[in-house]
């Protein structure tokens, strides 16, 4: 089956590519009521748009429901909606956010993932194109994360805005034997881990929105983690807790573990990893990058001394590779999250609280 | 020279006050905000107090223009182009966030310009733009004014409702009433009015004025010269960020803003109207402002009830003083807009400080 994936991915890809270049034709075809009416067009857009994109054996039957194959072992379940303004952002789009999202939600439980469903909410008026491009990206991420689309669902309903376009994803997931992940196990001295560079899926997402444009090289980090949090598992090393930095960014995790393991952390800006490109932007728009979103990183607290080799496979893989360690726990109280400065000051970190707003000047 | 380890920096600070009490205002609402996220507060001795001062261009923003801007937003047809920090300030009958959630038309806009393309690209909708901020800011609005004008665009307004900066350090001095040794200037604005505009402050005054980066060390290098003046008993103007700012400022942005505005008195948030310190729409580009052409006007200033963002503003108070902070008043449901900007002296307390209270490092 994961190579019947793989190949679906490579065709996804290179459709992608070419409707990219097409998207420019005049007389768009677009999405109507009808197609959500259940007749002739219902047909025509699953048969023609939506199945060849997604085709595996567990999709193929087309029945009520998917039949997975027995499972061994405690199951996870999860699910997530997807909205996001502009659809397609620098690094992605709404289809590999929505495969991604609950994908990560599955790998930082430990849990490997089964199989995903997928509901998409057309607003009347979206062109097919983008539909497709959108479609192939869910394709082209299920592949990467060897994880297929068993069953999934398609509604129309009334234009509300430009081109409107929900996903509602759920997952199933087998965790393995004997882990869990617990922020109750933290003790004082273990290390905080973060898989790579942080910001990049907020601030790609904002330089594409309508007012704030601005020209940047960040691309969405959306990737799905399983791999990568299957490498960090087979170290053997201690992994007492995984989360994946979306919504709130580090920050937001951060302040959960403290609240949590009722510990505080101790965390050097100097090792956290940041690039150039983000501290720039950043600063730019007046935002503390620590509570920027993140779609393919995780944070892991890892037993003191398991967390070089942890760190050292999740350096190895090619999600990782900008890996660090960024802190520890420690003892003090009242629990909370304290950045020690490049300069050898300290601030807390805190939760960010709704939306991040660009300041003034 | 290299630029000086700030630990060394803050040993020296410390060495030269030498247990001396000397209170400093950062008059820029981003040095509050750094002041805290660098670090730099937790380097400093306890004698040196940091208060805050006029310079969050959201926080000074009287209420009555935060009502108009409200009001506007209401009415069919317009569309208000904001900054984002402005969206969540409440007014009399609520933000414009709330009245976004209404049906009111509110957009979020990075600059001017932004506004002024909205205006072009919706030809059928009034385009009023919240043209609030410092001398940083007001050089793009006259720029954009000037545009619209070039361009033929009549549906774009702005509110006028632009702040300058040293009057607003002359009336706190004047008044007396916050005691201050010495002002640490804001960097970004002293880009346009360059460090000479501090003279009247440190020669009429007698208080020492150093315009600062935002960077630690920049920040506490500054500090350093403001203290060793203060000690010497010193009031002199000078330039901690010459890599930025001139002595003459840019005199190209200050003629584009005086082509457009002219100073006039502006009301300040419970501070009430100061004598030219604001600015207003030369008679030539009157037709531009959104009170001349929707024959609208601000109502009174007001605060929140229990809301002290007036004091903290004008330095007379330490955000985690006022009864509401914290408690009644947090990010997520902010009485008055010190909490709300992210330059607000509330937010970076609230943010960035230990709970519980006391100094710098405090909440």
């Amino acid at each position: 089956m994961i190579e019947d994936l793989k190949k679906t991915a490579r065709d996804a890809l290179e459709k992608t590519r070419a409707t990219d270049s097409d998207a420019a034709g005049a007389d768009e075809a677009r999405v109507l009521m009808a197609h959500g009416g259940g007749g002739e067009l219902t047909r025509e857009l699953l048969a023609e748009h939506v199945l060849p994109r997604l085709d595996n054996a567990l999709l193929r039957p087309l029945m009520d429901s998917a039949v997975l194959p027995p499972l061994d072992g405690r199951l996870c379940f999860t699910t997530d909606s997807f909205v996001v303004a502009p659809l397609v952002f620098p690094g992605g789009d709404i289809g590999r956010l929505a495969v991604c999202g609950t994908v990560n939600d599955l790998a930082v439980m430990g849990a490997r993932p089964v199989a995903l469903s997928l509901g998409l909410v057309i607003e009347e008026g979206l062109p097919l194109a983008l539909l497709d491009r959108v479609l192939d990206s869910v394709a082209a991420a299920a592949a990467e994360a060897g994880v297929p689309v068993a069953t999934g669902d398609t509604k129309v309903i009334e234009r509300r805005g430009e081109d409107g376009l929900i996903i509602n994803t759920a997952g199933v997931g087998v965790l393995p034997e004997g882990f869990t992940v617990d922020a109750g196990r933290i003790a004082a001295g273990d290390a905080v881990l973060v898989s790579g560079h942080l910001a990049e899926h907020g601030l790609a997402v904002l330089s594409v929105r309508e007012g704030l444009a601005f020209e940047t090289e960040i691309r969405s980090d959306a990737a799905p983690l399983n791999g990568l949090v299957e490498a960090l598992l087979a170290t053997g090393g201690d992994v007492k807790f995984l989360r994946d930095p979306t919504r709130g960014g580090l920050a937001g995790v951060l302040a959960d573990l403290a609240e949590d393991s009722g510990l505080s952390l101790e965390i050097e800006e100097a090792a956290l990893p940041l690039s150039r490109a983000v501290l720039g932007a950043a600063e730019l728009l007046g935002l503390d990058p620590l509570t920027i979103a993140n779609e393919g990183k995780v944070v892991a607290a890892v037993a003191a001394a398991d967390a070089e080799r942890v760190l050292a496979a999740c350096r190895a893989h090619p999600l990782g590779r900008h890996a660090a360690l960024v802190g520890r726990f420690t003892k003090a109280a009242p629990p909370l999250v304290e950045l020690l400065t490049r300069g050898g000051g300290r601030r807390l970190v805190s939760r960010p609280y709704g939306e991040q707003l660009p300041r003034i000047c | 020279m290299p630029p000086r380890d700030a630990r060394s920096l803050a040993d020296e600070i410390a060495s030269t006050l030498a247990g001396r009490r000397v209170t400093l205002m950062e008059v820029c609402g981003t040095h509050t905000v750094n002041l805290f996220r660098t670090g730099a507060r937790s380097l400093l001795p306890p004698e040196l107090r940091l208060i805050s001062g006029p310079g969050c261009p959201v926080c000074v923003t009287g209420q009555g223009y935060v009502d108009l801007a409200c009001e506007l937003a209401a009415w069919p047809d317009v569309t208000v182009a904001t900054y984002g920090d402005m969206i969540r300030v409440p007014g009399r009958t609520g933000s414009l966030e709330k009245q976004r959630g209404r049906g009111g038309d509110v957009t979020v806009v990075y600059s001017a310009r932004d506004a002024l393309r909205l205006a072009r690209e919706r030809p059928e909708h009034q385009v009023v733009f919240l043209a609030v901020g410092f001398e940083t800011t007001t050089p793009a609005t006259a720029a954009t004014i000037l545009e619209a004008e070039a361009g033929g665009v009549d549906n774009f307004f702005v509110l006028p409702g632009h702040k300058l900066v040293i009057p607003a350090m002359e009336a706190l001095l004047a008044g007396g009433e916050v005691p201050i040794d010495g002002f640490l200037c804001p960097g970004h604005v002293s880009v346009i009015i360059g460090s000479a505009a501090y003279r009247p402050v440190a020669e009429k005054h007698g208080r020492p004025c150093v315009v600062a980066g935002f960077e630690l060390a920049g920040m506490l290098e500054a500090v350093l010269m403001l203290v060793r003046q203060v000690v010497a008993g010193e009031a002199r103007v000078e330039n901690a960020y010459d890599l930025a700012v001139a002595e003459a400022g840019n005199a190209v942005a200050r003629q584009l803003v005086d082509r457009v505005f002219r100073p006039a008195p502006a009301v300040w948030r419970a501070m009430g109207t100061l004598p030219a310190s604001g600015l207003e729409l030369k008679p030539a580009y009157r037709r531009y402002d959104a009170r001349v052409h929707f024959g609208v006007a601000e109502g009174p200033d007001a605060s929140p009830p229990g809301c002290r963002c007036g004091e903290v503003i004008q330095g007379k108070l330490d955000p985690p003083e006022c009864g509401l902070f914290g408690v009644a008043c947090t990010p997520l449901q902010p009485v008055g807009p010190c909490m709300v900007s992210s330059e607000g002296s509330c937010a970076a307390w609230y943010k960035y400080g230990r709970p519980g209270g006391g100094r710098g490092e405090s909440r």
